[in-house]
């Protein structure tokens, strides 16, 4: 997939169609696609650079549902000057964007087999597009499980999809968060403290994983534990990233860039640098 | 040993062919590019230093100059013999020319309902002639081609930069202390990539230039002057010279395996030591003829209307480098000098299927503390507990 310009250090404007608040310090960005020539096509787990005039340029994923081409959606967490600016946009507004970038989640290999999705926080955002063609194509997979863990129960994202989820029958989601009130009657703990919980063939299971990377490093271990492949397990991972198209260097991570080789990764290709200091 | 001139009548010369010139036709030459439009860029001493820049003839380049470079160290020093290209390679590479320090990606500006409009700049293009380029760096400008124009998006900057360059390059015969080309395999002899070839050769009595054509265009510019064609002995003359400077060449690395001992010792002690006395400077990365590295950075004019993106050179020496919010990944000293060697001479391959260093010796010169890849790779090496 390319995209529209030629140069690819050059952003294209683009106005946002709506803006809604997802938690205190996330908001979820829906940009008007549909006077883009072939509207915006992805694949779940790309992202896309994002500008904010005058401010600067961000690695953001698409949380949207690839099928539907005519609206681009980003969710973004408020975590300095850039995300700041781009939260804070009136709908009407202009950015600039440039993507799609990067490779997808293997919905592809996961086709017959059970799925395993590990989400740690913002990490829900680059595979909710997964978790919509998934459940699309509910009987091309086996056994669905999502667990999700975050910070408090305000900061669960996505909450009413999250209760439509866990109201079907052929999905089983848990949800963690690490502290909450007396109010709260769900589980706390680690998130990888669901995978225990959740019940899949570890010969025939697709893992993907998103969160932090202190959290990813867990999930991997404990997904090994539970008999799956490193083969079979996919990371989303995280570096400064300025390009986005494998020139400037600031994404390597061992011997990869998260910008062109990922930022989903099969943990294979990452296993030998993954749990090393500072890589 | 003289090798000899002697003026004989035009002959058509071809790719592969050999001609022996004088410095007057080597003048002539220069000359000759200049008349077909090229920007000539050459060797020239300037700030007591040989640097590259706009020359308008042979008399600007170095002529009786030469080099002396160890770890930390750099001084010109006269020689007597007038040679044209009696020096290794100073500061500049020719990086400068292609991948440029700073440029503007863009503009962007404000409209009245609220947007904004993006103009881009048509990428600069440059018809120029590198002379007196070396093997090192050729093979410097392969690697720069293989990682900006030929991954999933090519960078049009450099693309537009690269579209009409002539090479002059030269075939080393005076290798400095710093250099390891020949344990790299990239040099000190030219293969490929250049449009003339010279070999120098400077004694009391003679100075001629073995002149290889790498190209028709390299043929066209020779077809215009009466020159001898080299015989088998000046030939094997010229080679002599070439592999004499790879024998005298002062270092080397062992670059058997070199990519599996870095990468399975990220964890060895000699990171810290090193890193101890490394400044964070970011001179090896400025001065290395491989080293890529942009940041891009964000600039409004005062009224808030025109806002520019710049991207510039940067060092994965620069703690910035690998910041993610809530710190760099990359926080200490010992990680940052570990991501330069490692990425240089391992993961390089990985990425891009070669070694990303060519063994010319500047991260060494230019080093303010001497610390010298080839002592390091070699210390990693003789602690690798496998
Ligand atoms: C592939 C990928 C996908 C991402 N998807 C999302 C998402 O869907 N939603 C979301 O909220 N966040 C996402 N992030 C993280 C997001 O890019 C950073 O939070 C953001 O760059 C912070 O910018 P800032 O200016 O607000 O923060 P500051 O801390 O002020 O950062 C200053 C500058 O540092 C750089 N920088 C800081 N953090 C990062 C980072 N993690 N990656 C790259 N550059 C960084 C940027 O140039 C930034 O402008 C993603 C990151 C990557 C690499
Ligand atoms: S790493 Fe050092 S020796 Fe190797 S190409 Fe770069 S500057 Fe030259
Ligand atoms: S030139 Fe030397 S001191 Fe400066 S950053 Fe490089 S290794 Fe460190």
């Amino acid at each position: 997939m390319t995209p529209a310009r030629t140069d690819p250090w050059v952003p294209e404007p683009i106005s946002i169609k709506r803006i809604a608040r997802e938690s205190a310090d996330t908001a979820t960005l829906v940009l008007d696609t549909s006077e883009r020539p072939g509207g915006f096509a992805f694949k779940p787990g790309q992202f896309n650079m994002l500008y904010a005039f005058g401010i600067g340029e961000v690695p953001i994923s698409i949380s949207g549902d690839p099928s539907d081409t005519g609206e681009l959606v980003h969710t973004i967490r408020v975590v300095g000057k850039v995300t700041e600016a781009l939260t804070g946009m009136a709908p009407g507004s202009t950015l600039g964007l440039r993507g799609p970038f990067g490779t997808h989640w293997p919905l592809e290999e996961a086709r017959g087999r059970d799925v395993l999705i590990v989400a740690g926080g913002l990490g829900l955002v680059p595979l909710r597009p997964a978790i919509y063609e998934i459940l699309k194509n509910r009987s091309a997979y086996k056994r669905v499980n999502i667990v999700y863990g975050a910070r408090t129960p305000q900061d669960i994202l996505f909450s009413n999809e999250i209760s439509e989820w866990r109201g079907r029958l052929d999905v089983s989601l848990r949800v963690t968060v690490d502290s909450a009130g007396s109010d709260w009657f769900g589980h706390v703990g680690v998130v990888t403290s669901l995978v225990k919980l959740a019940r899949f063939d570890p010969e025939a299971t697709v893992a993907m994983v998103c969160g932090p990377e202190i959290m990813m490093r867990f999930a991997v271990r404990e997904l090994e534990t539970q008999g799956i492949a490193d083969e079979r397990i996919y990371l989303s991972t995280e570096r400064n990233l300025q390009c986005g198209v494998g020139l400037c260097g600031h994404c390597q991570h061992g011997n990869v860039f998260v910008c062109k080789d990922g930022p989903v990764f099969r943990y294979d290709r990452l296993a030998p640098f993954f749990s090393k200091r500072e890589v | 040993m003289p090798i000899g001139y002697q003026e004989r009548p035009l002959v058509p010369l071809d790719v592969g062919d050999r001609a022996i010139l004088r410095p007057d036709q080597l003048s002539g030459i220069l000359a000759a590019l200049r008349g077909r439009g090229y920007t000539l860029l050459g060797p020239t001493v300037r700030d007591a230093a040989i640097i590259y820049a706009e020359i308008a003839g042979a008399d600007d380049l170095p002529v009786g100059w030469t080099d002396v470079q160890s770890p930390g160290s750099y001084r010109l020093a006269a020689r007597p013999d007038g040679a044209f290209f009696g020096y290794s390679v100073g500061p500049h590479s020719w990086k400068a020319t292609f991948h440029r320090p700073e440029i503007t990606l863009w503009q962007a500006e404000r409209q009245g309902d609220g947007g904004f409009t993006i103009h881009e700049p048509a990428p600069e293009t440059s018809r120029v002639a590198l002379i007196g380029v070396r093997a090192c760096e050729l093979a410097a400008i392969r690697i720069q081609d293989r990682v900006l124009l030929d991954g999933p998006f090519a960078d049009p900057h450099y693309a537009a930069r690269r579209r009409d360059v002539f090479v002059v390059a030269v075939n080393c015969t005076e290798p400095g202390d710093t250099c390891f080309c020949a344990s790299m395999g990239t040099g000190p002899g030219v293969e490929s990539g250049f449009d003339l070839a010279l070999t120098e050769f400077v004694t009391d009595t003679e100075h001629l230039f073995l002149a290889e054509i790498g190209s028709g265009a390299g043929a066209e510019v020779l077809a215009e002057w009466p020159v001898d064609r080299a015989t088998h002995g000046q030939i094997a003359a010229a080679a002599a010279r070439t592999q004499a400077a790879a024998q005298r060449m002062g270092r080397s690395v062992d670059t058997r395996d070199v990519k599996e001992v870095l990468a399975r010792n990220l964890e060895n002690p000699r990171w810290e030591e090193t890193a101890a006395r490394c400044l964070g400077c970011t001179n090896c990365t400025q001065v290395c003829p491989t080293c890529f590295c942009t940041a891009v950075h964000d600039l409004t004019d005062l009224s808030g209307r025109t806002a520019t993106r710049v991207r510039q050179w940067d060092s994965c020496f620069d703690r910035s480098f690998s910041y993610v919010h809530g710190g760099s990944v990359r926080r200490s000293g010992m990680s940052r000098y570990r991501q330069w060697l490692t990425h240089k001479m391992s993961f390089w391959a990985d990425e891009f299927g070669s070694l990303g260093c060519v063994g010319c010796g500047r991260c060494i010169t230019w080093c303010p503390k001497g610390i010298d890849i080839t002592a390091e790779i070699a210390a990693i090496r003789a602690a690798d507990p496998s």
